[in-house]
């Protein structure tokens, strides 16, 4: 059977640690890589490419939140701080040396961003859960505080730097030519390729010991450490890995804007990311991108829906609609979280494998 | 090689309580060593002592000869001590091959980088280490269980994989915490064969905590009997079991007579 493990026989211990190992995933992974990468491209329309990308850069900064939170069990709240250290790194480093490869600068901040999670993960080795939420939560004031009142780190008041659009290398006319990025479909392959890259390495950290330290750090740290493993350092790791996907996501963010600005980077986003996570499912990758889908989707869906059905029923009009959209935006996303965490605590990712579990098993209702 | 860990004069209290003073004990290779003493007798102290879960108040924990007294848990489990614990503490969620696996993390030291990009120096590192642990398995009888969630399993094999998990480690020294609290006969009898397969086939030694005295009598070649935290007896089996000061330990001043 292809979605079943039956009758898949592994002859060597590198077939047995594949990432997919029976065929239908296989199939499934090739199929949404055309998909995303051919098919989506080719016929989306500039207005859906633009949410696609929102959702892209989202997913990574899910992914990376997921890595801390749901894989190694810290929570932190400063995700969008994070980001923002990515993002205005990039920026001041291709503001002073405008002539740095924009992927030097996103790696930049990539980095960056990892050295300050890093910073603020050392209260970890002390306490844990909600003492380390209310900790991290000062790095996103701290580091909040620091762009605002830093003009050359900030770019003065607005607390913005502008920059350059990314270029990437074009044939025309028979010549190599560098072209900027301007459309929604160049913005959509650079975050599509760097999300994949992303999702890879998470899902090769995941099947290596870092991945398996991380779950033993979370479930049970005082056994951790009597089998040898450094709570500390692999605590430490954790942060740095999940802010390096925070920093690359602020740079996506600052280069599809073509602004690297603090109001991106809010509190409130943060809380945002780590509902992607929960709703999404804690410590899954395919959860993050469904969380990031959902969360990214849902004032989209609401505001649609709002004008349709409210438009229909109650006769308000387009202003009625947008004026009453701020709050149903709050209260649709408390709820849904609330639900989530009652009805399915596991997630989005959780229903989808009750979805293939059924199916691994048809025609039988269990095995 | 051979191997030997040696405790001299270890010494801890909690708040006002000695909950061992004066503990001396030498484990060697090809050796099990029982520890044994009514509830709360310092026991378990003693082992967490050992493994770095608690500073010793005074005292030495010599491992061939390095001192590691007062070092964290996990440097000394890089220092190759291995133990299990009196409450099972598997990780619930993860198959047994990863609690296996887990074992010989330590052991693994592939970077973050290497990790991400698996392919290559992180996969062999990986599949290196799984072929021990399927050693470890066959070893055990369990692998029919290998990809069962551990939390799933029943106590007694729980506790089979949590041997299996220090087993891992290829350590110099295994501590074992009760390894057959709650179990009948016939897994007990099958622990049994696999602890004394171990010191007959490696260089471990194994230093025992069990309370049932027909397995300790039967299996150990040193005891040590402990009360209160004090060492009150020690010597072969034969001797422990006469010792009048241990049977008033267990059973009172009138059994002794």
């Amino acid at each position: 059977m292809i979605n079943r493990e039956t009758g898949t026989f592994k002859r060597t211990y590198a077939e047995d640690l594949a990432i997919y190992r029976t065929p239908l995933p296989k199939i499934a992974v090739a199929v949404i890589a055309f998909v995303v990468f051919v098919i989506i491209p080719w016929q989306g329309s500039e207005y859906w490419l633009g949410i696609l990308n929102l959702i892209g850069i989202a997913s990574l900064g899910a992914l990376g939140l997921n890595i801390l939170v749901g894989r190694t069990g810290q929570i932190s709240v400063g995700h969008a701080a994070f980001m923002s250290v990515g993002a205005y790194t990039a920026a001041v480093i291709l503001r002073e040396f405008p002539g740095t490869h924009w992927i030097l600068a996103m790696l930049g901040g990539g980095c960056a961003a990892a050295l300050a999670g890093m910073f603020f993960g050392i209260p970890s080795l002390r306490i844990k859960g909600l003492y380390l939420a209310v900790s991290t939560l000062a790095a996103q004031l701290i580091i909040e505080w620091i762009i605002n009142h830093w003009p050359w780190l900030s770019g003065g008041a607005q607390g913005s730097i502008y920059i350059q659009a990314p270029t990437f290398p074009w044939i025309e006319d028979g010549a190599l030519v560098s072209r900027k990025m301007e459309a929604n479909l160049h913005y959509y392959y650079l975050i599509y390729v760097v999300l994949a890259i992303g999702i890879l390495f998470a899902l090769n950290l995941f099947r290596s010991h870092l991945g398996r330290a991380f779950i033993a750090v979370r479930d049970r740290d005082i056994a951790a450490e009597i089998i040898g493993i450094n709570i500390f350092r692999t605590k430490l790791v954790a942060f740095g890995i999940a802010s390096f996907y925070a920093g690359v996501t602020g740079v996506l963010y600052t280069y599809f804007y073509s602004i690297a600005n603090f109001e991106s980077f809010t509190l409130l986003i943060s809380i945002q990311f780590l509902a992607m996570c929960i709703i999404g499912g804690l410590g899954s990758i395919l959860g993050s991108i469904f969380g990031a889908i959902f969360i990214t989707m849902l004032p989209i869906v609401l505001d649609f829906m709002l004008r349709g059905v409210g438009g229909a029923v109650f006769g308000w009009d387009d202003a009625a609609a947008s004026a009453i959209m701020p709050q149903w935006n709050l209260i649709m996303f408390g709820g849904l979280i609330m639900f989530f965490l009652v009805v399915e605590p596991d997630g989005l990712a959780k229903m989808w494998r009750n979805f293939t579990d059924y199916f691994r098993v048809w025609p039988f209702p269990y095995v | 090689m051979s191997n030997r860990l040696e405790v001299i004069d270890a010494a801890k209290s909690f708040g006002g309580v000695l909950a061992l003073s004066e503990a001396t004990l030498t484990a060697e290779s090809r050796r099990i060593l029982a520890i044994i003493g009514p509830n709360g007798a310092g026991k378990t102290t003693l082992i967490n002592v050992v493994s770095g879960v608690y500073a010793p108040d005074a005292g030495r924990v010599l491992l061939n000869g390095t001192d590691i007294t007062g070092r964290r848990a996990f440097e000394v489990a890089r220092h190759g001590i291995a133990r299990t614990f009196q409450n099972v503490a598997l990780f619930a969620g993860m198959t047994v091959l990863d609690n296996i696996l887990l074992g010989r993390n330590m052991l693994m030291k592939s970077g973050v980088l290497k990790c991400g990009v698996f392919w290559g120096a992180a996969r062999s590192e990986e599949i290196e280490h799984r072929r021990r642990a399927e050693e470890v398995i066959d070893f055990l009888n369990i692998t029919d269980i290998r990809t069962a969630p551990a939390g799933s399993l029943p106590l007694g094999l729980q506790k089979r994989v949590e041997l299996g998990r220090a087993l891992a480690a290829d350590p110099k020294v295994l501590l074992l915490d009760e390894p057959m609290g709650g179990m009948n006969l016939e897994e007990k009898e099958s622990i049994c064969r696999y602890v004394l397969d171990v010191v007959e086939m490696s260089d471990t030694a194994v230093i025992l905590i069990e309370h049932d005295m027909g397995v300790v009598m039967d299996i150990s070649d040193h005891i040590i009997v402990l009360d209160q935290g004090r060492k009150i007896s020690e010597g072969t089996p034969d001797h422990v079991r006469n010792d009048k000061v241990v049977i008033e330990a267990y059973l009172g001043k009138e059994h002794a007579a």
